[in-house]
């Protein structure tokens, strides 16, 4: 391998980066899901096992199949390739709804205790996640609870017609049916009072983001009766406690939130929502699927109205006034100046804040050796989320402020490594690294064991209950599921990224064979040459820069170098399928990404035997 | 070869040429031959310059006889004509459908075999009467077709996959058609599209008979130690003499040549091609001097390539102007015009009483 300035050199496919990276939907999952692993699963109708390759990671699959941020779909090459990405996660809930009892499939739980008890607060995905993970080894997690329900924001923010409270029930279930000491309606008014009380070797903060922002124009205290904080009137309808708003209602903000309260509203007999925005389209918080499926239930959205005062008429909110907002674009969409243009009353019986929600530790005592930053949130380490008292954790929306689930799940899976090591005595920071085991796809003479035809099929849209029926309950469900049809023809748009194209440059006659037959023109034999010049020199442009080229060894016959583009490869497999000396093969790529379990083994593994 | 078809999808920012084409809209077929094999390479190669060209699909016709090499008409261009002819005798298709339309780009694809075996003849007498095609010869040194034996361009000395060696001298089409006078004469290399591709360019733009033997090494019987024509033995002996970048009449010259290292020669259409010379004693305009060269290479087993020979003066006359054949195709001529009717015939016959 040649050290010269001025050429690239070989690509270390080695590094557990490297291959990983290919797979985009993995790479973008915060909890790194085996995506086409189990899209192929649910294409062989192996429902159950799809589930459980989803569980691994995820731990919710069937919350997360209807809830999820889906941080993997804009992340999808097919989106690159064609238009729009497959519906990743609309697929995993085709695994939840159709898998078989998988109980004896769950993590077995030892009747022996290790001896050391973990206390987690909050009883949100963050905390069950540490729960699911810990009580395999043999450890004893208490979980505190302030509702009467387990589930945290999933069960009090996420509306009942997204996310039916059966799932939530079954999947928190599995993991307290593990063995968890759950205190229900037990909420934790001391850190201190817990830590100096003793009995826990560890202690998991995942109380969440609890508290709404708030919104201080002139009128706000006189209309309070109609002004309500996004997050806990969604919690008060959630609980029962609210079941009426008025007729018109406008909603502050335009993120996932504000989406749940608008869509909430209807349903308790507002006929007219509308949704604020202080900015145009392009800035909007809110996933665009979110929005869609708001505004197809005739939700209005308001651009350029930035709120300046509520208006009262005889002691009761009337309506608020606005400031009508212009803004200047830079080329690249960038907002370089604002200016007001007027001003505009629109009238309402309700407002609902959704601009945000902060952390709250009014519980967490200054003096217990737990630092707080300038905006008052613990100091948190983000790779073992330790704060800067030992034993003491924070994962979810409680360590770093509001991301989302897929997010505080991996959190709970990193806390959990860390609290095993705490427990251990072991150094938090040197856990195991990640890695990635390979294995060739081929079978045969023409034959792999993948689908490797690129079907043309576009994105199946999700089927909708009807405009008509969906609005008389509140907890009817609004999505149907894919159908057998549409499942069978989405599972077939996913390209098997994980299914690696490896080259070994030593067998390679130059034939040409490959770059010919590629679709996509990913590859290109070429002098080598400094990256940027090399980009310049491949069959088709390499425009994504964020994807680095991989860049062979220099070849036996002529020392000039394979380079291949990964980012628009259909893994549809013709490289290998053409290759005459097999110097490329296809492999399925299976990221380890270390969970406790693996760290608890691992440890075991080095410890001294006694003879 | 492989089952699996090529899919449709394609690169979302290949470039497109005048018409409007990606290269994918020149592909033909799923390839039936091994995997690997130099002839692929080959078709990848036309299908790149004639996107490069621009030509409309339904302008070419493409004509071939029997072999490895006679089945890859099919995999490029599928809108173009195909003429899939006897052994040996795709020569005589060209000279008949050149006769009766002369404003389509004729390429004409052949092996070893169908060329300086049976088809000896033809391609000899297609080359006499300067027939105005491109003439491409995928040349593997074996019979693939019909299990790796020898062909008429192997080496003496090479040796065949079970051990045997050649002992009979190869025919050089490259000194064949220097001899009998063809305009346009390279050699090229199935693993080099750098050179290939513009040759093919210019090779469909000449006017009259242009020849380019391609080494396309057969990797299932010819790529072994010992043979003349693997990939392994092309690449160490392989000497580029002259490269011609072609220049279609719509495109200026972007490349930045030294003085004195590049001379331009202008097609009968406008567009050029524009000849760096490697060997600075070495000179493409000299039919004598270049068939020395080509058999001073060979004899010390070095392959001469590139644009070998070129005479674009057009002061040897094409079949076109020694058979006078109508300017627009036959198709288009009038019924009377193509049927002079029984009168003329009276006439003709009567010269003979």
């Amino acid at each position: 391998m040649s050290h010269q300035w001025n050429i690239v050199d070989a690509t270390d496919t080695s590094h557990p980066d490297y291959y990983h990276r290919v797979v985009d939907c993995q790479w973008a999952c915060p909890a790194h899901t085996d995506v086409p692993e189990y899209i192929r699963l649910i294409a062989q109708g192996r429902f159950t096992d799809a589930y459980m390759v989803n569980r691994h990671s995820n731990v919710f699959p069937g919350i997360l199949g209807r809830v999820c941020d889906r941080p993997c779909e804009p992340a999808c090459r097919r989106g690159r390739v064609e238009a729009k990405p497959v519906a990743i996660c609309r697929l995993k809930r085709v695994a939840a709804d159709h898998r078989d009892d998988v109980t004896a499939r769950l993590p077995k739980i030892p009747r022996i205790k290790n001896g050391k008890r973990i206390a987690c607060i909050g009883a949100g995905c963050a905390s069950l996640t540490v729960a699911n993970d810990l009580l395999p080894l043999g450890y004893e997690v208490t979980l505190f609870e302030q509702f009467a329900t387990p589930g945290g924001l999933m069960r009090t923010n996420i509306p009942a017609f997204r996310l039916p409270a059966s799932v939530l029930d079954e999947e928190i279930g599995m993991i307290l049916g593990m063995g968890v000491d759950l205190r229900l309606g037990h909420r934790v008014e001391s850190l201190k009072e817990m830590l100096e009380a003793g009995g826990y070797d560890a202690v998991f903060v995942g109380s969440g983001a609890p508290k709404g922002k708030e919104l201080l124009l002139p009128g706000r205290e006189e209309a309070a009766a109609n002004v309500h904080i996004g997050i806990s009137w969604l919690e008060s309808v959630a609980f029962g406690h609210v079941e009426r708003i008025g007729g018109r209602v406008l909603i502050i903000g335009v993120g996932n939130t504000a989406m749940d309260c608008c869509r909430t509203s209807l349903r308790l007999g507002a006929r007219q929502v509308k949704v604020m925005a202080r900015k145009p389209r392009a800035f909007f918080k809110a996933s665009a699927w979110e929005l869609e499926d708001a505004e197809e239930e005739s939700v209005e959205i308001i651009v350029n109205r930035s709120p300046k005062a509520f208006v009262l008429e005889n002691g009761r909110l009337a309506g608020m006034t606005f400031e009508c907002m212009e803004y200047d674009l830079d080329p690249r969409g960038r907002i370089i100046a604002e200016r007001v243009s007027g001003e505009e009353f629109i009238p309402a019986d309700d407002v609902i804040l959704a601009i945000g929600q902060d952390n709250a530790f009014p519980w967490i005592e200054r003096d217990l050796g737990i630092e707080f930053n300038k905006w008052d949130v613990p100091v948190v380490d983000p790779a073992t989320f330790q704060s800067t008292r030992p034993g003491v954790f924070f994962g979810g929306d409680a360590a770093f402020g509001p991301k989302n689930i897929i997010w505080a799940v991996e959190h709970g899976h990193q806390a959990a490594i860390s609290i095993h090591r705490h427990c251990q005595g072991e150094p938090l920071a040197e856990r195991l690294p990640p890695g990635v085991n390979l294995q060739s796809r081929k079978m045969g003479m023409h034959e792999w064991s993948y689908a490797n035809d690129y079907a043309p099929a576009e994105r199946r849209l999700m089927p909708h209950v009807s405009l008509k029926e969906r609005f008389q309950k509140i907890n009817i469900e609004v999505e149907l599921g894919f159908s057998a049809e549409q499942v069978a023809q989405e599972v077939q748009r996913c390209l098997n990224c994980d299914v690696q194209t490896v080259f070994s440059a030593k067998l390679c006659i130059e034939c040409d064979a490959c770059i010919d037959i590629c679709p996509v023109d990913c590859l290109t034999i070429t002098p080598n040459a400094p990256e940027a010049q090399l980009r310049t020199q491949l069959k088709a442009p390499a425009k994504n820069l964020s994807q680095p080229l991989y860049v062979s060894a220099p070849l036996p016959q002529t020392r000039r170098v394979m380079v291949k583009d990964e980012d628009l490869c259909v893994h549809c497999g013709l490289c290998a399928e053409r290759c005459p000396t097999a110097a490329w093969d296809m492999q399925k790529s299976h990221v380890r990404w270390p969970h406790a379990e693996d760290e608890a083994r691992s440890l075991e593994q080095r410890k001294p035997k006694i003879a | 070869m492989t089952f699996i078809t090529k899919p449709k999808v394609a690169h979302p920012s290949l470039p497109r040429n005048a018409l409007g084409c990606t290269r994918r809209d020149y592909e033909g077929a799923l390839s039936t031959l091994c995997a690997g094999c130099g002839h692929d390479s080959i078709t990848a190669a036309i299908v790149e310059a004639c996107w490069g060209l621009s030509l409309e699909p339904q302008n070419l016709v493409k004509l071939s006889g029997i072999g490895c090499s006679s089945k890859t008409t099919a995999y490029f261009v599928s809108g173009g004509h195909g003429f899939n002819s006897v052994h040996g005798r795709m020569p005589s298709i060209a000279t008949g459908a050149n006769a009766a339309n002369r404003r389509l780009s004729y390429i004409g694809v052949s092996g070893d075999g169908d060329t300086l075996s049976i088809g000896l003849g033809q391609f000899c007498h297609a080359i006499r009467r300067n027939l105005d095609m491109l003439y491409i010869i995928e040349n593997n040194g074996v019979y693939g077709l019909t299990k790796g034996q020898f062909s008429a361009s192997a080496d003496v000395g090479s040796k065949a996959k079970k051990g045997e060696t050649n002992l009979q001298p190869p025919i050089d089409p490259v000194l064949l058609a220097l001899d009998l006078g063809a305009t346009f004469v390279a050699r090229s290399f199935s693993g080099d599209k750098r050179q290939l591709v513009p040759l093919i360019e210019a090779g469909l733009r000449h006017r009259g008979f242009a020849l380019i033997d391609v080494l396309s090494p057969c990797v299932t019987f010819n790529d072994h130690e010992g043979s003349t024509k693997s990939y392994a033995y092309t690449r160490e002996h392989y000497e580029p003499a002259v490269l011609a970048d072609f220049v279609p009449r719509e495109r200026e010259i972007t490349a930045d040549y030294g003085a004195g290292e590049a001379s331009e020669v202008i097609l009968h259409d406008g567009s050029r091609i524009v000849l760096r010379k490697l060997d600075a004693d070495y000179d493409p305009g000299d039919r004598r001097a270049a068939a020395a060269r080509v058999q001073e290479r060979m004899s010390s087993g070095e392959y001469l390539t590139g644009l070998i020979y070129l005479d674009a003066s057009g002061e040897r006359p094409e079949f076109h102007q020694v058979s006078r054949t109508p300017e627009v195709p036959l198709n288009s001529l009038p019924y009377e015009a193509l049927t002079p009717g029984a009168k003329a015939l009276e006439k003709i016959l009567a010269r003979y009483r």
